[in-house]
């Protein structure tokens, strides 16, 4: 095994009710995924700033997902109605910062889609490591 | 009545009892739920998503199973059966079996370190014996209680004296071999049955081959599509392949009174519908077939869903009903031989054929229904009438879900709040006299100084096998902030919790991490031991690193210790931010206002009124009794007076009732707790002040204008002009019924629910009255679900005459003959009428559309009023405080109305029983420094809980007005989408702040 192998660093937003759920609905089914992300909880995708998310960039990050509920499941109506609009937003953003666009994603993960989730992470993962750390990295941070 | 006990027995603790159970305990009565299996969760708990919406069933049961696992008021007893009921309404002495489980619920961790060393292997439940569990076993991973049971029969200790595998490894000495069945007496004022249904065994049915390995029935198809399912939901054949065609066949077990299911199971044409729709998500090019007699999707949003998959996804609709499922004996090929309408017989190929099975009464409801007492039907379901449709026929037992009858989740779920209400009702006097609530110590200050102790969880060998925690928690001493750390074998054990408490006192910790396993099972029981050692419980913060960590990364030690370090850190990061948080305890008016004086809107207020608060109840016209007054009878015979005149004599007679017709509410403004409004209507102008408002403004029929001739002759009438004519006798020989005449088109593309019933109410009575008459009825679809498919047989039976049309080809009408193409024949025939009867559909008022921009509420696209939710909330909108029932919120039947409304009222004395309105403590909240009054924040939420509010500002200079947001605490769900949609900045959700977020962010990325 390659002693030291680069491992991107990945935040993703998971909401409390869904996609945090099929993060969790993952562990129970042992749906093995790379130890590439961390995950932050917010009660609703809807809370995610896309504020919060540039500064994920910012602080070195090498790729942010950005998940909620699929369509129509929000537990507060429809919260991730507004995610999908400033996602899209942020796309156009970060395009024009010149990211590339598979450092950035919107997935909608119910509480048992475990294996989904886990499936997303990889293949996530295996694209982050082609592209390498994001440009957007500062110095000193690995 | 002598006594009367404040707390009432659920038995049943599927969606129907919990439901009950979390209104009642919020209505101030304690409650025992009874459910006879290991979790409560009941059949939807086994539902991969639900119809019409393709909601996630796990996802919007499991916060309510959360709720009833944590209420103060709820006691639950699971594994737990009813053996007696004494006593009468008000007082009831229930006797309950508790059966053995062999595993100390107290000392249980559930680490499942006994599932992995059980050596015995039994059929799985839960996937419909599709795999297999282990003889001590969870039900499945989302089960509450979260409580291992030995299953004795299959338990190789228990039965045979060997093995003793989980007693030997479970390291905290929970199991007993020596349990004993347990037998308890509970006290309570009444009882509600809610045990639910049994699906049909098809296997009795030796045609459709359920022993053919490619046979399942709908039930094991739902498991195999669901995530947690057999096959991971992947839809897979004996030989481990995957098909490439289904076919489902329905009405196995229903609509079959040659062995005695003569009723529909209402829900199968649509469950068929979903699980065709999913499996073709999950696999593009898989071709489904659904073999029906008629597709009866007559609830809200359910004949939009039958065209979407029949029109846009491709699910082919057969309107035949095979006899069986052939088997080719030499290669085991399933086929299935069909009628085709007006062609013949064809015979096609299958690779696995899915039974719909119907839904009956249980064995144990059957019991249950002899040990209380109570009249059963000939189907077997459990008694009851249009107009009381909870009440069984013994006074304080009542009665809610498909026990009743067989039907779908929304209808269960208002059942159940309806049932609730009753009960509360019946004892409005004894609220509050049996709840307790938990009494903490008070708050320690926590000053300037961050001083943060962190608990690192083994989880027995959950965690600590993968993840090295000694050298995690010498790390976690040197990050900011962290005062003390420690490792626990299991942090949630009674005894490490404690510990935790200890822990806090000793080392005057301010804040508090623990890393486990996921807040979304723990995080209450860690803030309730913060709030035990007097700390705040918003000063909590837990690491997943298990779920998210060493479950998932069990082959990279190295890299799981590295992150349960970095979710730690983050962790500690956020925690160090975070700011103790309160509740607000609100006055408010406890005062109800109906809208609209029909059968819902009157039961909504007698049954609030009888729980003792003041409804005010406004009717627009000048009478009492709404759509049910423009007919006469009723399905079980009765006059349609007969229910609305008692109603009409218990809403004016009652003490807290006030009654305005003739009268319209004009405006509206405020919140949950304090609306105020202004009534307008003859002699009426007058403000208001409400807690919380229903709204049961109903719907009309349609005058079918332009439709099959009507208005342009005499003899062409609606199914209410039909009953209003039938009192002085109907004089005609020949009288032809066209359904859906203006309805399930582009114009109202929805069905209507109740013309099928009605219908053939008022044909049997048009034979009755006369057998030499003909009744021709030409229809798309017969809907006559669940009970009253008995009134579609008794039709027949008397010579009704039934004839299919298709939407593409009309009957065509002039003053005196109907012409008809018959789909089922496929000839013309020419049918000379006396009297033709157009079965229209229920319309909504205009009024609609002035009443939903006055409380803020959505209305659906065919102008009803839209729920919160359409299957877990049916009788309230998202807006708190607001409620819906009757046909404001669809078509419906009489009971349906009175069970809503009763629903309806339920939940709103879940509002007003109590003594304060209640704020949570992580809303969102402005700065009124920032805030520029753009408004954003009160488009963005769901709830209206931003309001814009004109404000004076002072300055040394000038004066002047302007507009600030504010957030009203007792409506905010502290979602925090405001905060993200805000331009300023000026809205902070208070439990995840910007500086908390961004600093878990940091935390993160410059590692350690």
């Amino acid at each position: 095994m390659a002693e030291t192998e680069w491992e991107p660093k990945i935040v993703a937003f998971c909401c409390n009710w869904c996609s945090y759920g099929g993060a969790d609905t993952a562990g129970m089914g042992r749906f093995q995924q790379p130890a590439s992300t961390r995950v932050i909880r917010v009660m609703c995708s809807g809370r995610i700033d896309p504020l919060h998310v540039f500064n994920a960039f910012l602080e070195g990050a090498d790729a942010v997902l950005v998940t909620g509920c699929h369509l129509g499941d929000c537990h507060y109506v429809n919260g991730n109605e507004k995610t999908e609009v400033r996602y899209q937003f942020l796309e156009e953003m970060l395009q024009e910062l010149g990211l590339e666009s598979d450092r950035l994603h919107l997935n909608w993960i119910s509480a048992s889609e475990g294996e989904r989730f886990a499936n997303f992470i990889r293949d996530v993962t295996a694209k982050v490591k082609e592209l390498g750390p994001s440009p957007l990295k500062p110095a000193g941070v690995s | 009545m002598s006594k009367l006990v404040g707390a009432v027995a659920v038995a049943g603790g599927g969606i129907a009892g919990i439901q009950s159970a979390i209104d009642l305990a919020n209505s101030g009565l304690k409650v025992y739920l009874i459910e006879k299996g290991t979790s409560i969760g009941g059949k939807m708990a086994q539902l991969d998503k639900t119809f019409p919406t393709l909601d996630c069933s796990m996802c919007t049961l499991s916060p309510k199973l959360a709720e009833v696992s944590r209420h103060p008021n709820i006691e639950l007893l699971t594994y737990s059966e009813i053996t007696g009921i004494e006593g009468e309404a008000g007082d009831f002495t229930v006797k309950v079996k508790k059966k053995a489980t062999y595993v100390d619920q107290d000392k249980c961790t559930a680490c499942e370190i006994c599932v992995s060393k059980c050596p015995a292997k039994v059929p799985n439940e839960y996937n419909e014996d599709q795999g297999v569990r282990k003889a001590i076993y969870l039900a499945f991973p989302q089960a509450v209680p979260r409580v291992f049971t030995i299953d004795a029969q299959h338990c190789l200790y228990l039965t045979k004296g060997k093995c003793g595998n989980c007693a030997k490894f479970c390291e905290n000495d929970a199991i007993n071999y020596e349990d004993k069945d347990e037998e308890v007496e509970i006290n309570v004022g009444s009882v509600i049955l809610s045990p639910g249904f049994t699906p049909f065994d098809a296997s009795q049915l030796e045609q459709f081959r359920l022993d053919h390995p490619n046979v399942i029935t709908s039930l094991q198809f739902e498991r195999q599509l669901s995530s947690s399912g057999p096959y991971e939901g992947h839809v897979t054949l004996a030989d481990g392949s995957h098909p490439n065609r289904i076919a489902w066949i329905q009405c196995v077990g229903s609509r079959s009174p040659e062995i005695g299911r003569g009723n529909c199971s209402s829900v199968c044409c649509m469950y068929a519908t979903k699980e065709a729709m999913v499996a073709m998500e999950h696999d593009s090019e898989l071709e489904t077939t659904i073999f029906n007699i008629d597709v009866r999707a007559f609830g809200k949003g359910f004949e939009e869903f039958y065209q979407k998959a029949k029109n846009e996804k491709g699910i082919r609709f057969i309107r035949s009903r095979p006899s069986g499922v052939e088997v080719d004996p030499l290669t085991n090929q399933l086929s299935l031989k069909y009628e085709v309408e007006g062609d013949g017989i064809n015979q096609e190929e299958f690779d696995m054929v899915v039974l719909s099975i119907g839904l009956t009464p249980s064995e144990s409801s059957k019991q249950l229904a002899e040990i209380s007492n109570v009249e059963i039907d000939d189907l077997g379901f459990i008694q009851t009438r249009i107009d009381s449709p909870m009440e069984t026929s013994r006074p304080g037992i009542f009665v809610c879900g498909a026990v009743q009858a067989p039907k779908d989740i929304p209808d269960t779920v208002a059942d159940a709040s309806g049932a609730a209400s009753k009960a509360s009702s019946l004892l409005a006097s004894e609220r509050g006299t049996l709840i307790t609530e938990k009494e903490y110590p008070p708050e320690k200050a926590i000053g300037d100084d961050i001083r943060t102790g962190v608990v690192v969880c083994r989880c027995g060998i959950n965690i600590g096998s993968i993840v090295d925690v000694p050298d995690v928690v010498e790390y976690v001493k040197t990050l900011p902030g962290v005062a003390f750390a420690k490792e626990e074998v299991y942090a949630c054990s009674s005894d490490s919790l404690e510990g935790i408490s200890d822990m806090v006192r000793e080392h005057d910790l301010n804040r508090v991490v623990v890393a486990s396993c996921t807040p979304r099972t723990h995080e209450p029981l860690f803030q309730e031991t913060l709030m035990e050692a007097g700390l705040n419980p918003y000063l909590f913060e837990l690491a997943n690193i298990r779920e998210h960590c060493s479950w998932v990364h069990q082959k990279e030690k190295e890299k799981a210790t590295k992150k349960a370090k970095d979710i730690i850190r983050m962790s500690t990061a956020r925690v160090n931010l975070t700011q103790p948080l309160y509740t607000d305890k609100v006055e408010f008016n406890k005062d109800a206002l109906v809208l609209g004086g029909g059968v819902a809107g009157m039961t909504a207020a007698i049954d609030i009124a009888d729980k003792g608060f003041h409804v005010t109840l406004v009717e627009k016209g000048p009478e009492l009794g709404g759509l049910l007054r423009t007919y006469t009878t009723l399905q079980d015979g009765r006059r349609t007076e007969d229910i609305i005149e008692p109603m009409i004599q218990k809403v004016v007679s009652h003490d807290t009732i006030t009654v305005f017709t003739d009268t319209e509410l004009v405006e509206q403004e405020g919140a949950v707790g304090n609306f105020t409004g202004k009534l307008k209507g003859i002699d009426v102008d007058e403000e208001i002040v409400f807690g919380v408002a229903v709204i049961a403004t109903g719907a009309n029929e349609l005058k079918p204008d332009g439709y099959f001739s009507y208005g342009e002759y005499s003899n062409i009438v609606t199914q209410s002009e039909l009953e209003q004519m039938m009192d002085t006798g109907v004089d005609a020989k020949n009288v032809v019924f066209i359904q859906c005449a203006g309805g399930r088109n582009d114009d109202r593309p929805y069905c209507s629910r109740a013309c099928c019933t009605v219908a053939m109410k008022n044909a049997i009575q048009l034979k009755e009255s006369d057998p030499g008459r003909n009744v021709y009825i030409l229809y798309r679809d017969i809907r006559t679900f669940g009970k009253w498919e008995e009134l579609y047989t008794k039709a027949r039976e008397l010579g009704v005459v039934f004839m299919r049309y298709t939407e593409d080809q009309e009957p065509e009408v002039t003053d005196r003959t109907v012409s008809v193409i018959d789909f089922l024949l496929g000839m013309n025939f020419e049918i000379d009428y006396d009297l033709l009867v157009l079965s229209a559909p229920m319309v909504t008022p205009e009024t609609n559309e002035t009443l939903a921009p006055l409380f803020k509420v959505p209305l659906d696209a065919n102008k009803f009023f839209l729920e919160a939710h359409i299957k877990l909330r049916p009788v309230e909108f998202a807006t708190d405080g607001v409620f819906l029932c009757g046909t404001a919120q669809a078509p419906k039947l009489v009971d349906e109305a009175v069970s809503q409304a009763s629903a309806a009222a339920s939940r709103a004395t879940t509002i007003l029983s109590k003594d304060y309105l209640e704020t949570i403590g992580n809303i969102s909240v402005v700065d009124p420094e920032l805030c520029i009054g753009c408004g954003r924040c009160t488009l963005v939420c769901p709830f209206n809980a931003p309001e814009l509010k004109e404000i004076v500002v002072e300055t040394e200079e000038i004066i002047y007005t302007t507009k600030k947001s504010e957030i009203n605490a007792t409506v905010c769900k502290g979602c925090g989408s405001c905060a993200a949609e805000c331009p300023t900045g000026a809205i902070t959700p208070r439990h995840f702040t910007g500086p908390q977020i961004m600093a878990v962010i940091k935390a993160y990325v410059e590692g350690i």
